[in-house]
């Protein structure tokens, strides 16, 4: 018999008996399903945190000064002259761009309003190094830091808390500390993360930011340099070839170093090992409905058996050989499962879909993610299920004598 | 003198059931010549249905020789004798067997898709249910039918392949007596008229009555060939 007539009668006995044949696909339906849902929801909240930690930057590295692992005699903080080190190409060749940023919290007013903010004073580089992007205006340049320029770009949440409003704001006037500086850009809004929120803050040059607002020893001081390194390959050579120039400098002893490097991915894999084990715990829910789902369509395999059993045996003494028995079988029960797996995957797509529209209504955006391999591992599931369960005592029966499965009770 | 169609030697069939052993048939010999109609009668319990179903193939006897059609069937692998049930030998069963989903056409069909036999399946399935005087029944599941009407579709279905040998169990055994008769006079015709071998296994005297020979098992072996 070819393959289309195998088909043609595998549909011919499904359609006869729907009962079984509906309750077989039920149990793919829900199995797979539930998996599809479950994982897109797992992998939907990873997404959502490795996400906002890529928003920090692209192949981003953070110095700090300071070292908690080991106490350190008379550190040095970091300098200007130490980022300028740091970005020089010949000194450390992995680095792409050298960020240095002096962070501190001042009042800020403007029209009567006052609130307090963090204020970072930053040189150009910084807009490239942490993916920012200004919604109205421009960022700071080279040449503002250069003439010490009294501009400031400010954050959405900070326009808003001082004029109400996030555009046409060029040009105005804020006072930090009393001392007046022209807002020339408004960044674009980036979200929270867990560092806090990155769209509550005010950027100004660095230089103005230490002649005007820092009162410090060394004049040359700054708190952080963000590092971008050439690629994302390049990241852990960078970070060793930035620690080669910052010993150097600071003639610090091996393993006394007063100055401590994080790259992105030390929290990533943090962020990840947490979302890691939320996609377990999910795949575990997943699991063990396809487990049910599975144990659903053993039970209906089974319960047929004896219906099949005396049908085979008839089959047999009309001429059946063995193979015509499995073949016919394998066709039904492959069958089922495809098209169980085909309506299961629909069904979590759709699920997906719900959850996300649902998390929209309530105001808290969730947007889960459908993986191919969960669809990969749910339909294989299910067919291997609906295969060795309709597959396996079929098997069975056909290997009887066709007088005995026709006596089978 | 016609040739034999079937010819059996000592045939044994022992049935283990836990410790104690069963002598279903303890060294039965017969001959049947083609054409031939021949009842098999006895007690119940002697042997007959495990004679059936040695006679077609269905089940092995435990030692002793079995020739259908000259051909030797003892050592035959299981697949081969897939093929000789399904070419040379057509069932008739006392609870009729059919595929309860399927249609009458579908059941009669099946010995055919088992022959690898596509073109024109469907024409002569019609046919034989034509002969049986089942046309106007072809799409009628079995539960649509009456019992007389059921056997009729498994007697199209033994015929269907032009069988060298019927095995009937017991035909008649769940019909009433005027419906029996008729289910006979069906055999008998396709006798006459195709010259196809009957086996018939009954209880019936009646039924017994109208066939050639009457074969009667006692305790597993022949008792008496007339
Ligand atoms: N599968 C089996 N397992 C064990 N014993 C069996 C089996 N089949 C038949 N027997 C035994 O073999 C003997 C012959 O049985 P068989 O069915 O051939 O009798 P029968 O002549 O057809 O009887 P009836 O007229 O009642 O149909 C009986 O004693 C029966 O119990
Ligand atoms: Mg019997």
């Amino acid at each position: 018999m070819n393959l289309t007539q195998i088909l043609f009668e595998a549909l011919e006995s499904l359609n006869s008996n729907k009962m079984r044949s509906g309750l077989t696909i039920l149990g793919i339906i829900i199995g797979v399903a539930a998996v599809i849902a479950m994982l897109a929801v797992g992998s939907g909240a990873q997404n959502e945190i490795t996400g906002s930690i890529n928003d920090f930057g692209t192949n981003l590295l953070f110095i700090f000064s300071g070292n908690e692992q080991v106490e350190v005699r008379n550190p040095r903080p970091l300098t200007l002259k130490d980022a300028e080190a740091i970005g020089d190409p010949f000194f450390a060749p992995s680095v792409g761009l050298a960020a240095p940023s002096i962070n501190g919290k001042h009042i800020v007013t403007a029209g009567g309003k006052e609130t307090s903010v963090a204020v970072n004073g930053i040189t150009a580089s910084y807009a490239p190094v942490r993916n920012e992007v200004v919604g109205e205006g421009e960022f700071i340049s080279e040449a503002h830091v250069f003439e010490r320029a009294s501009v400031a770009v400010i954050g959405p949440e900070t326009a808003e808390a001082l004029f109400g409003r996030q555009t046409g704001l060029l040009g105005e006037t804020i006072r930090i500390e009393g001392q007046p500086f022209r807002i020339i850009g408004v960044l674009e809004a980036k979200g929270g993360t867990m560092m806090g929120s990155q769209d509550d803050r005010i950027l100004i040059p660095l230089s103005t930011a230490q002649s005007r607002l820092e009162q410090r020893d060394t004049i040359d001081t700054v708190d952080v340099i963000f590092i971008q390194a050439v690629s994302s390959e390049a990241v852990l050579q960078a970070s060793e070839e930035v620690a080669q120039v910052l010993r150097t400098r600071h003639r610090t002893a091996i393993g006394m170093d007063d100055f401590t490097i994080y790259t992105q991915d030390d929290f990533l894999s943090t962020a990840e090992s947490i979302t890691g084990i939320l996609t377990i715990f999910l795949g575990g829910i997943a699991a063990i409905s396809l487990l049910v789902g599975g144990i659903g369509i053993m039970n209906i395999m089974l319960v047929s058996v004896i219906e099949r059993t005396r049908e085979i045996g008839l089959r047999k003494a009309l001429g059946a050989r063995k193979n015509d028995i499995l073949i016919q079988f394998l066709a039904e029960s492959s069958l089922l499962s495809l098209l169980g797996g085909f309506i299961g995957i629909l069904l979590g797509w759709a699920l997906s879909f719900l959850i996300e529209k649902i998390s929209i209504a309530m105001g808290s955006p969730f947007y889960p993610s459908i993986t191919l391999d969960s669809v990969l591992l749910a339909t294989i599931f299910s067919l291997v299920v609906g295969l060795f369960f309709g597959i396996y005592p079929s098997n069975r029966a056909a290997s009887l004598q066709p007088v005995e499965a026709l006596r089978y009770e | 003198m016609t040739e034999n169609v079937i010819t059996t030697k000592d045939l044994v069939k022992t049935y283990q059931m836990g410790d104690i052993q069963v002598h279903a048939l303890r060294g039965l010999s017969l001959e049947i010549k083609r054409g031939e109609v021949v009842a098999i009668v006895g007690p119940s319990g002697s042997g007959k249905s495990t004679l059936m179903n040695i006679l077609g193939c269905l089940d092995r006897p435990s030692s002793g020789e079995y020739r259908l059609d000259h051909v030797p069937v003892a050592g035959m692998a299981d697949d081969q004798l897939a093929e000789i049930r399904n070419r040379k030998v057509g069932f008739i069963f006392q609870s009729f067997n059919l595929l309860s989903r399927a249609t009458a056409l579908s059941n009669v069909e099946l010995p055919l898709r088992y022959a690898g036999n596509i073109a024109g399946r469907r024409q002569i399935a019609e046919q034989a249910l034509a002969a049986v005087g089942l046309e106007q029944r072809i799409d009628h599941k079995p539960y649509e039918l009456s019992g007389g009407q059921q056997q009729r579709v498994a007697i199209a279905r033994a015929l269907v392949n032009d069988p060298a040998i019927i095995i009937a169990d017991e035909p008649t055994g769940n019909l009433d007596s005027k419906v029996g008769q008729e289910i006979m006079d069906l055999l008998m015709s396709l006798n006459r008229e195709k010259g196809v071998t009957l086996i018939i296994v009954t209880h019936d005297p009646k039924v017994a009555a109208r066939a050639g020979r009457i074969i009667r098992i006692i305790d597993g072996v022949v008792e008496a060939a007339q």
